[in-house]
């Protein structure tokens, strides 16, 4: 399996990046105070690459998938650049973003049940999309578009002029695929696309997915919590804790090697066939309103060092091709003298407990 | 990604006021809508609670505020009253057909509007929620006859339900209990009772159902006692919204009724509907006075009660509650949250969209 | 498709079949409200005018010294064969009435829909795609302002202003007396009737005449459709499947018209049936201000007459109206929600 995915060094010498993310920032508003939700992301995604965006609830992934389609409720606050084919979608107007979504942005939900309006046969939902973006197709040509897509996706096209309700979880949720893909859009953010759906319809929703970019040549910006999905469908990972990213690199190195402690931890508390213990990473991911300073990890981190507390950590390079924001890793002319010592903290362990 | 501000709920109020005395919680309980409201919601239940307090004023202080009795048609000072007189510094709202003064006319109906209001409603809540009590409690061919008859009373006409009660309570109800202020409650009484029974009747039963009465049977607690609790701690906050906007729709039956020429006798009181009808004739001959003023009355109370209504809806029904859009600033990049905030770029596409 | 239209008929079946126990408790509550009061009709309309024994006989022969209960399941025979009874002052059919004033009753009552509809929905739409926004406010402020004036006080102000004051239109009956006799009456809607005719002179009198009434009662209905659309589009404006329109770049316009605006027809369709009592209630008003001579003008004159079988009758017409409406409600809505059928 892993050994047809195209290594992802060749794919960038191949071609330059469709989106490139630099230092995004998200912020909410709260009556406690900003929510820092995305703090200061960066990262590349080519053509017919697939990301995975993976991290506990609630560190801000969907938000960051989010921000790249200009889905986030009024109110948000955000800076930094989205740069989509040399376009900067955070400083284009409205009506140009709407413009993008569909023919070259697409969005997949999470809960297919109710992202289709029930009221609306699966044929108006395409129709609709079809005449947002191309309103000179011909109506027979848009059937045929869409009745094409769906296909692909294992849906008959007897079912095409069928409600919503007509279908399966899953039948919807490759529904919801097709008509994120009946434009062809450039590149899409499946935002946990099979956290609502059994195991085996997962399985099915999964090789669709990592058939993306043979039949389709698309992005993928694959979000989820579920690293094994990960390992199966993604060429590169993106490791994400509050707000910010630990590690990014090739899926393979970063699950066989992996630089971060968090992405350790976070690889040893999946349960696999070898499972003997549970493991789990003591305390919870931190409040996105009044993060912890220096490194956002380090109350939580079995190998966290004086300076984790005080600075926070700067991305460096790693041998393989990762980038990896850790103190751990450097840059050593960095680290004040005595950060290096392991850091003492049972106060914080005991109030993370209670 | 959704933070919920956090307001406390009535459990917490009710928790904290539990140590203070009587009349601190009674002033905290009234008083908690008004705190806790915000925007448009405490806009209209400070201008609603303006505008019925207004009316309580006319309707309590009406013997000193009206320059005549609402049947006089000759005082000492003004001598005897001309007809279809225009307003004038003798009478500001000028007189009507019958030679009463309409400003006198439109105080005293504060009065016998508030009287009918507050003695319908008062017997609506107690017929409501005993019928609601016995139907939802006993259960059986009795609740399924109620439920029929409530239903019937509900679906129909409701003016003509209150036209048919009124006409057949005619002069039966003596002067001793309250002549055709008796008449026109009880007829208003009849329109909004099936409300109030459906809400206590579908309380009553998830009540019996839910499991802690099971549990109080176990150790001896009346089970009628322990579904009285229930009720009271469930269904008395739904019980002052539903009241305020049923008192804004029984003064409109009211003067409905009353301008149809039922319910009050036009010698026992005076009545806002009654006088419209009276100027139903001038209107054709451009006397604008006679109609004017009462409607306007009608007016102002009804949308009093209606803003109160809709601004306690709003603050205690969380379902309706819009959450506030809090604006928040990005702090510039590499600063901690400790340091002075700088002004960031705020975008708020998504929800605009919406 | 076969399979889906069959279930349609299925339910439509079955909602036909709960029309019967509706009327049943419809019209049993009309006769208990009215037989309840001691009495009978025969001396309630006539009494004083009749000597005791003139009454005492016209009571035998109408069946009202029967019991009670005999009263009643022949009151409900006459109804299912037709018959609602004859008046005890004027000795008309009730069906009559049905046929006469009822015309008249639903001419008002559809160009007040119309109008109604011409203000509502456009204004709802409005609030729910710029809520809280002093757009919002204002409208949100005129439908209370719509809600809290009662028709008859709206009527007297438009009465007062384009009757009494600039002299525009009329402000009473479907017509002129001397249209009234010059055009046959054929179907009793009078402006029908002008129009078979070929009578335009009268038609555009009948229109005049309809102006105030139906502006009154349509303005009433429209601050309840301003309320249900706007809350029940707000609503649907927050679903999961508009945020995913918007993901496929679908306009927010058009996803208020076709998403927002169609989704919160199902919710704002069943709270509309139960408005069929306002728009009743509000045209017994209406109809009593502009004197037009509908079914709740009559009612009102024949409750004044005292005449227990006129209103028994004119009430078991309203109650089968009721009835017939809240089927035609849940038929539109199957309609409309495909889910509803199943």
């Amino acid at each position: 399996m892993i050994e047809t995915v195209p290594y992802p060094v060749e794919s960038a010498a191949r071609s330059e990046p469709v989106l490139t993310v630099s230092d995004l920032r998200v912020w909410y508003g709260s009556e406690r105070g900003a929510v820092r939700a995305v703090d200061g992301v960066s990262f590349t995604l080519r053509p017919g690459e697939t990301l995975g965006l993976v991290g506990e609830s609630g560190c801000g992934k969907s938000t960051l998938g989010r921000a790249l389609l200009g889905l986030l409720p009024a109110g948000a606050a955000c800076d930094g650049r989205v740069t989509f084919r040399g376009q900067d979608l955070l400083q284009i107007s409205r009506s140009e973003l709407r413009r993008l979504r569909g023919p070259a942005l697409g969005m997949i939900f999470q809960e297919p049940l109710t992202r289709l309006n029930p009221l609306m046969r699966i044929s108006e939902h395409f129709e609709e999309t079809l005449r947002a973006h191309a309103p000179r197709m011909s109506r027979d040509e848009m059937r045929q578009r869409s009745i094409e897509t769906l296909r692909k996706m294992g849906i008959p096209p007897t079912r095409y002029r069928a409600y919503p309700h007509e279908f399966s979880g899953g039948m919807r949720q490759r529904i919801m695929i097709a008509l994120a893909l009946v434009l062809e859009p450039a590149l899409v953010v499946a935002d946990e696309p099979t956290t609502a759906l059994d195991v085996l319809v997962e399985a099915q929703i999964i090789s669709i997915l990592a058939d993306l970019r043979r039949n389709f040549d698309t992005a993928l910006l694959l979000i989820t919590h579920n690293l094994g999905i990960v390992a199966e469908a993604c060429d590169r990972v993106a490791v994400m804790y509050a707000g910010r990213l630990a590690e990014v690199g090739d899926a393979r190195e970063v699950f066989s090697a992996p630089q971060h402690p968090y992405t350790r931890e976070l690889l040893r508390s999946t349960i696999s066939l070898r499972t003997t213990d549970l493991h789990y990473i003591p305390g919870s991911p931190p409040d996105l309103i009044d993060p912890p300073p220096g490194c956002r990890f380090h109350p939580r981190c079995p190998d966290a060092m004086v300076v984790c507390r005080d600075r926070e950590p700067v991305e460096v390079p790693t041998a393989a091709g990762s980038r990896v924001a850790c103190w751990l890793h450097g840059p050593a002319d960095q680290v004040p003298d005595g950060g290096a010592e392991a850091l003492v903290r049972e106060e914080i362990s005991v109030a993370d407990e209670a | 990604m959704v933070f919920t501000p956090t307001v406390p709920t009535d459990k917490d109020l009710h928790a904290t006021a539990a140590r203070r005395s009587w009349l601190r919680k009674t002033v905290d309980v009234i008083a908690y809508p008004y705190r806790a409201s915000s925007g448009v919601a405490r806009g209209m239940l400070v201008a609603g609670t303006v505008m019925v307090g207004f009316m309580v004023v006319l309707a309590i202080f009406a013997p000193l505020l009206a320059p005549a009795g609402f049947n006089e048609v000759e005082t000492a000072e003004l001598g005897a009253f001309p007809k279809h007189a225009p307003p004038s510094s003798e009478h500001w709202f000028g007189t009507n057909v019958q030679r009463f003064d309409v400003l006198s006319r439109v105080i005293w109906g504060a009065r016998t509007e508030l009287q009918v209001v507050l003695l319908s409603l008062s017997l609506t809540v107690v017929t409501g929620v005993l019928l609601g009590l016995v139907a939802g409690y006993v259960g059986g061919w009795l609740d399924r006859l109620l439920v029929l008859v409530m239903d019937a009373l509900f679906a129909f006409p409701y003016l003509l339900l209150a036209i048919v009660v009124a006409f057949l309570l005619a002069d039966k109800i003596p002067q001793g209990l309250g002549g055709g202020i008796a008449v026109a409650a009880v007829a208003i009484t009849v329109v909004y009772i099936p409300q109030y029974f459906r809400v206590v009747r579908n309380s009553t039963i998830s009540a019996k159902q839910a499991t802690y009465v099971e549990a109080a049977r176990a150790i001896g607690a009346p089970p009628f006692v322990v579904v009285m609790r229930y009720l009271f701690s469930n269904v008395i906050q739904s019980v002052p919204v539903i009241a305020t906007l049923n008192g804004a729709d029984a003064i409109l039956t009211l003067a409905g009724l009353g301008f149809l020429g039922y319910g009050l006798q036009p010698t026992e009181a005076s009545e806002w509907g009654y006088d419209l009808q009276r100027a139903v004739d001038d209107a054709t001959a451009g006397i604008w006075w006679t109609g004017l003023f009462p409607g306007l009355a009608i007016v102002w109370l009804v949308v009093g009660l209606t803003l109160v209504g809709e601004g306690l809806n709003e603050t205690l029904n969380p379902t309706l509650r819009v959450r506030r859009l809090i604006p928040v600033q990005l702090t510039s990049v590499g600063t901690t949250a400790q340091e002075p905030a700088v002004a960031g770029r705020s975008s708020g596409r998504g929800g605009e969209d919406a | 498709m076969a399979g889906r239209s069959g279930s349609l008929r299925e339910y439509l079946l079955v909602r036909l079949l709960l029309l019967v126990p509706n009327v049943f408790v419809l019209l049993t509550l009309v006769f208990v409200l009215l037989r309840v009061a001691p009495g009978d009709p025969i001396s309630a309309a006539l009494g004083g005018q009749l000597p005791a024994s003139e009454l005492a006989r016209r009571r035998a022969e109408a069946g009202y010294d029967r019991p009670l209960l005999v009263q009643y399941v022949e009151y409900l025979g006459q109804v299912l064969s037709g018959d609602l009874g004859t008046t005890v002052t004027d000795s008309r059919a009730v069906t009559d009435i049905l046929v006469v004033n009822g015309a008249a009753t639903l001419t008002l009552t559809v160009a007040a829909v119309l109008v109604a509809l011409l203000i509502g929905v456009p204004l709802g739409l409005l609030g729910a795609r710029f809520r809280n926004t002093w757009l919002d406010v204002v409208i949100r402020l005129f439908g209370v302002l719509t809600y809290a004036a009662p028709v008859f006080f709206v009527g007297i102000v438009a009465i007062v202003v384009f009757t009494g004051m600039l002299g525009w239109l009329p402000a009473s009956h479907q017509a002129s007396p001397i249209m009234q006799y010059s055009v046959e009456s054929r179907t009793h809607f009078f402006l029908i009737d002008a129009l078979l005719a070929g009578n335009t002179r009268a038609f555009v009198d009948g229109l005049r005449h309809l102006v105030l009434p139906a502006m009154t009662l349509g303005l009433l209905v429209s601050g309840v459709l301003i309320r249900l659309i706007r809350v029940n589009v707000a609503q649907t404006l927050r679903d999961d499947y508009v945020e995913a329109a918007l993901a496929r770049g679908i306009s927010g316009r058009r996803v208020v018209l076709s998403h927002a605006f169609r989704n919160a027809l199902v919710p704002f369709v069943t709270v509309l049936g139960l408005q069929i009592a306002l728009l009743l209630g509000g045209a017994i008003l209406t109809e009593t201000t502009f004197s037009w001579p509908g079914l709740g003008q009559q009612l009102v004159q024949y409750i004044n007459a005292r005449d227990y079988i006129a209103v028994q009758g004119i009430m078991t017409i309203f109650a089968l109206v009721v009835a017939v409406m809240s089927l035609l409600i849940d038929v539109v809505n199957a309609l409309i929600d495909p889910r509803v059928r199943y």
